[in-house]
C-alpha cells in the first residue's frame, strides 16, 4: 500500500535545479523515519536519473510511490532514446557534451550507479520517442 | 572533532554553511567528478574538491558528507552558496592543494 505519492517536473537544460526532486525525496522520507541507508541509495539513483534527464532528454517528470516496504521511482522522458542499452549499462562510456563534463557530470556513471543502488531496475526505451526508467529501492536491505 | 574545529586547525575559512560547522567528521573523500563521488563518498566525510557549483552541494546533501573543503582556491559559484547557506552544508576554503588538504585532514579523523 503506497503511504505517499509524488510528482515533479524535471527541467529541460537547467543543470541548477537538477537534484530538486530528489533532494524533495530524501526530506520527505527522513520525516517519515525511512531506513537512512535506503534514503541514501533512493537519492543517489534518483539524482543520476534527473541529471540524465536533464543532460540527455530536455527534461521529464518524475513519479515517486512511497510505501513502508518500497519506494519506486519512475522517470519518464521524452528524449532521444537509448540507441545502445547495454553500452550505456558499462561505467565509463558517456555520450554527454564536454559542457557537461566540465561540470563534474559525464563520466559514464549514471545508469551504472542506478543500476548499483537499486535494488530493482527496468528501462523501456525506444530511440525517437524516449525513455523510461523504473526503479525500486527496498526498505531496510 | 567538528568541521568548526576542523577549519580552525587547518587554517581554513568558511565561503558558506557556517551554521553547520557543528558537525562531526567522520573520514575524508577527494574527488572531482560528481557521478563518482556520489557513488564513494561516505556519511560524514570531508570532501575535497575544486568543484564549487551548486551540483557539487546537491551530491554533499545527497551524500551526506560533513562539509566540502574547496582546494587550490578554488570559486565557489553565488547560486551554490545559496544552497549550502539554505542546507546547512559547510563550504571550506583552503589555498592547498587536494593532496595537502587530504594529509592534513588525515591527522583529525578518529
Amino acid at each position: 500500500m503506497s503511504m505517499l505519492s509524488l510528482k515533479y517536473v524535471v527541467p529541460g537544460d537547467d543543470f541548477t535545479r537538477a537534484g530538486e526532486a530528489s533532494s524533495d525525496v530524501k526530506h520527505k522520507l527522513k520525516q517519515l523515519g525511512y531506513d537512512s541507508k535506503a534514503i541514501r541509495r533512493v537519492a543517489i539513483a534518483m539524482y543520476e536519473g534527473e541529471i540524465n534527464m536533464v543532460i540527455h532528454a530536455g527534461g521529464g517528470e518524475a513519479f515517486v510511490e512511497i510505501s513502508p516496504e518500497e519506494v519506486e521511482i519512475q522517470l519518464v522522458d521524452h528524449g532521444p532514446g537509448i540507441p545502445d542499452v547495454e553500452k550505456a549499462m558499462q561505467a565509463g562510456y558517456s555520450t554527454a557534451p564536454d559542457n557537461v563534463r566540465s561540470l563534474g557530470f559525464g563520466a559514464g556513471m549514471g545508469l551504472p550507479n542506478i543500476k548499483k543502488y537499486t535494488d530493482e531496475l527496468k528501462i523501456d526505451t525506444e530511440v525517437g520517442k524516449g525513455t523510461t526508467l523504473t526503479m525500486k529501492v527496498f526498505a531496510g536491505h | 572533532m567538528t568541521v568548526k574545529e576542523l577549519a580552525e586547525k587547518l587554517g581554513m575559512t568558511f565561503l558558506a554553511g557556517e551554521s553547520g560547522g557543528d558537525r562531526e567528521i567522520e573520514g575524508c573523500y577527494v574527488g572531482d567528478l560528481l557521478s563518482w563521488v556520489m557513488a564513494r563518498a561516505e556519511s560524514g566525510d570531508v570532501w575535497i574538491t575544486v568543484m564549487g557549483n551548486v551540483n557539487a552541494i546537491a551530491v554533499a546533501s545527497l551524500t551526506d558528507s560533513a562539509c566540502i573543503v574547496l582546494a587550490e582556491s578554488a570559486g565557489l559559484d553565488q547560486d551554490a552558496k545559496e544552497r549550502a547557506d539554505q542546507q546547512e552544508i559547510p563550504v571550506l576554503a583552503t589555498e592547498k592543494d587536494s593532496f595537502a588538504t587530504a594529509v592534513a585532514v588525515a591527522g583529525y579523523l578518529p
